[in-house]
């Protein structure tokens, strides 16, 4: 064969390809099939648009009791001072678009029997299907003298929106040379590096503003992620390791767990010592949200167990649960992870409504954190499954080489912006 | 690819037809899907700097996989991604993308600078790069519409000798480098972004 008459030949066999499989309609049974989706989060939001772009006679509701979504991701930066808030703002008109129904609300309960949902305004819905992606909620009981209305003055920040803005708010307000404490939790929560781009983040916003300031991580962890990386980034950024370091991080074996808070002093407990600070982020341990505990869809740890393949849940039928509140390990609990479960689960379940074999899962996740505003890192990971459960691939993925050269850091942090407009597009336009 | 690589391949094709490819979703989309975080849906980039990866040609695709797999092109994390994959699920990654249509978003260029580099264009780069770059024939990489970040930080790991190209490609730029210095490279990277 020539390589003209190659490619011809080629181009022929795809476009036969393309035009009468890549977009083969499904025969289907008189009646649509519905699905209801609970949570316009991240994992919720790429479900529901991808059913509809997988096949569009489903019918699917989306419930989120919000008018926007606020991301989490990048609002680190927001807090570094190089960010706008209204950017991490999503509207869902764009889901619109797909023709998803959206209805702001909030859901009380499923009735797994009856398989129906109903909403906070008595509302009812039937589903054939359930999609549950309702994000993490948090273990108010375990530091003294911290709970969920205190978390208002002391804001975690790890849910976006008002807390993100109280937390950015008292950082402004703070003296030059004033204490932020950070305090991450133990393993699982949601976004392992999320606390220590935030630190890097806090650091930049201290250097340009406040100099004299310092932050103190106070962890349950011996170790973390992207450790390395993000020491070399704070040394090279912020001091690390000297006495000026405007970081210093406090491993739990160093006692930096935490055992109580005096909120009206603004003094915190931890095993070492007591700290003073101005600023105190406490991201407390978290486990799947309310609505899964409601449902009876999570097992002793907290967390929702789910077939690998399809993302259903292995104690109730027809309910599949993503993002967040699902056991879906080894994959992290990053956005990027929910958005690639959504596609998964959605996937599968247009197989199963066409009685059709489930396909193989392939997922990627890739987290970048921005230690600098010209400066970021990433671990990243292709996913496949064997034998049952989710797994790395071997030989793939990995992190940012220590050794990296400057301009390819740049690169990363461009790559970083771009991951995010694109990650917010697919989920949201 | 000989005849019988060929041959196997569209084998391959017409087996896939009769099992993963008999619905819509299938498992060259179940693989591109993963791929839109960073690239946009169905291969289309918002930017600023990620390359748009719809219409790419399939032969481009499976070339740039290939390398980043070997680390033979430099990379930040697409050479961790691409050891991910089998050759026989880059080929349906590539079947997918290529038949993408590329909506570019609009970019930043200045029209004395977009003048400049369309002539850039025409003498050195059309003969591969087709219709002011606008196809993906010849298994050559769309330039119209690609994002300016990326042209750019292509051009100046082929102009540093990091990334391997043709020896017919890397004379030209180093030419066009050589005549008019990155003023050149911008005016072509002002072209490119003019282009829909
Ligand atoms: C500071 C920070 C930085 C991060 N950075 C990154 C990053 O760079 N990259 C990355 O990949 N990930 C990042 N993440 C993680 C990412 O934000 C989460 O993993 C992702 O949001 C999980 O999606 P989800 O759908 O499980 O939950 P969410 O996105 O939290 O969505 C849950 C939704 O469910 C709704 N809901 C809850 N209960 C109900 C109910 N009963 N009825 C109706 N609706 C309900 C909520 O209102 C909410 O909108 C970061 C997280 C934090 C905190």
């Amino acid at each position: 064969m020539t390589k003209q008459s190659r490619r011809l030949f080629l181009k022929l066999s795809l476009a036969t390809a393309s035009s009468s499989l890549l977009y083969a309609p499904f025969i289907h049974a008189s009646t649509s099939k519905h699905v209801v989706i609970v949570g316009g989060g991240i994992g919720g939001s790429t479900a529901a648009k991808y059913l509809r772009l997988m096949d569009s006679n489903i019918k699917v509701t989306l419930i989120e009791p919000k008018k926007h979504y606020t991301t989490c991701f990048m609002s680190n930066e927001f807090l570094g001072g190089e960010r706008d808030f209204k950017t991490l703002e999503f509207a869902y008109s764009g889901l619109q678009k797909h023709g998803v129904s959206i209805i702001h609300d909030r859901v009380i309960s499923i009735d797994t029997i009856k398989q129906t949902v109903k909403l906070s305004s008595n509302k009812s819905l039937n589903y054939d299907r359930c999609i549950v992606s309702p994000g993490i909620d948090f273990k108010w009981d375990v530091i003294e003298g911290y709970d969920e209305t205190i978390a208002q003055s002391i804001p975690h920040a790890y849910q976006a929106g008002q807390q993100t803005l109280t937390l950015k708010k008292q950082l402004e307000s703070m003296r030059n040379g004033g204490t932020v404490v950070i305090a991450p939790p133990a393993n699982p929560f949601r976004c392992p590096p999320a606390p220590y781009e935030r630190a890097s983040q806090i650091a930049h916003y201290l250097k340009t503003h406040k100099p004299k300031s310092k932050i103190i991580i106070l962890d349950d962890k011996e170790k973390f992620s992207k450790q390395k990386l993000f020491e070399a980034g704070w040394k090279r950024h912020y001091g690390y390791g000297t006495d000026n370091s405007m970081i210093d991080w406090v491993s739990v074996s160093n006692g930096g767990h935490i055992e109580s808070l005096d909120a009206k002093n603004r003094t915190i407990s931890a095993q070492a010592q007591d700290f003073k600070a101005d600023v105190i982020n406490i991201i407390p341990p978290q486990k799947a949200g309310k609505l899964a505990f409601a449902t009876g869809l999570t097992d002793n740890s907290g967390w929702c167990p789910v077939d690998h393949k399809t993302f259903e849940s292995t104690l109730h039928k027809n309910i599949h649960v993503i993002g967040d509140s699902t056991i879906a390990s080894p994959l992290p609990k990053s956005g990027y992870a929910a958005n690639s479960e959504a596609k998964v689960c959605a996937a599968a379940i247009v197989s199963l409504f066409n009685d059709r074999d489930v396909l193989q899962p392939s997922l990627i996740n890739t987290c970048y954190s921005l230690i600098a505003p010209d400066d970021a890192i990433s671990v990243a990971m292709v996913y496949g499954y064997d034998q049952g459960k989710i797994i790395k691939i071997k030989g793939a993925g990995g992190l940012t080489p220590m050794d990296a050269a400057d301009h390819m850091r740049k690169r990363e942090a461009d790559y970083a912006h771009s991951w995010f407009n694109n990650m917010t597009h697919d989920i949201f336009s | 690819m000989s005849v019988i690589n060929n041959l196997k391949y569209i084998f391959f094709c017409l087996l896939t037809l009769n099992h993963a490819y008999a619905a819509s979703p299938n498992q060259a989309s179940m693989l591109a899907n993963t791929c839109a975080a960073c690239h946009g849906t169905n291969g289309s980039s918002q930017g600023p700097a990620t390359p748009s990866i719809a219409g790419i040609s399939h032969d481009y695709f499976i070339d740039a996989m290939t390398a980043f797999k070997e680390d033979d092109r430099p990379a930040t994390v697409m050479n961790r991604i691409a050891k991910g994959y089998t050759e026989d699920q880059i080929k349906l990654m590539a079947s997918f993308f290529s038949n993408q249509k590329m909506n570019p978003t609009s970019q930043n260029f200045n029209s004395a600078m977009v003048k400049a580099g369309k002539d850039l264009h025409d003498t050195h780069c059309e003969k591969c790069h087709a219709k002011g770059g606008t196809v993906s024939e010849d298994d050559s990489g769309i330039l119209s519409g690609q994002k300016t970040p990326y042209l750019r930080y292509t051009i100046t790991d082929i102009l540093n000798e990091d990334r391997q190209v043709s020896r017919k490609m890397f004379k030209r730029l180093r030419n066009i480098h050589q005549q008019t210095g990155q003023k050149g490279i911008e005016q072509l990277l002002h072209y490119y972004a003019s282009q829909k």
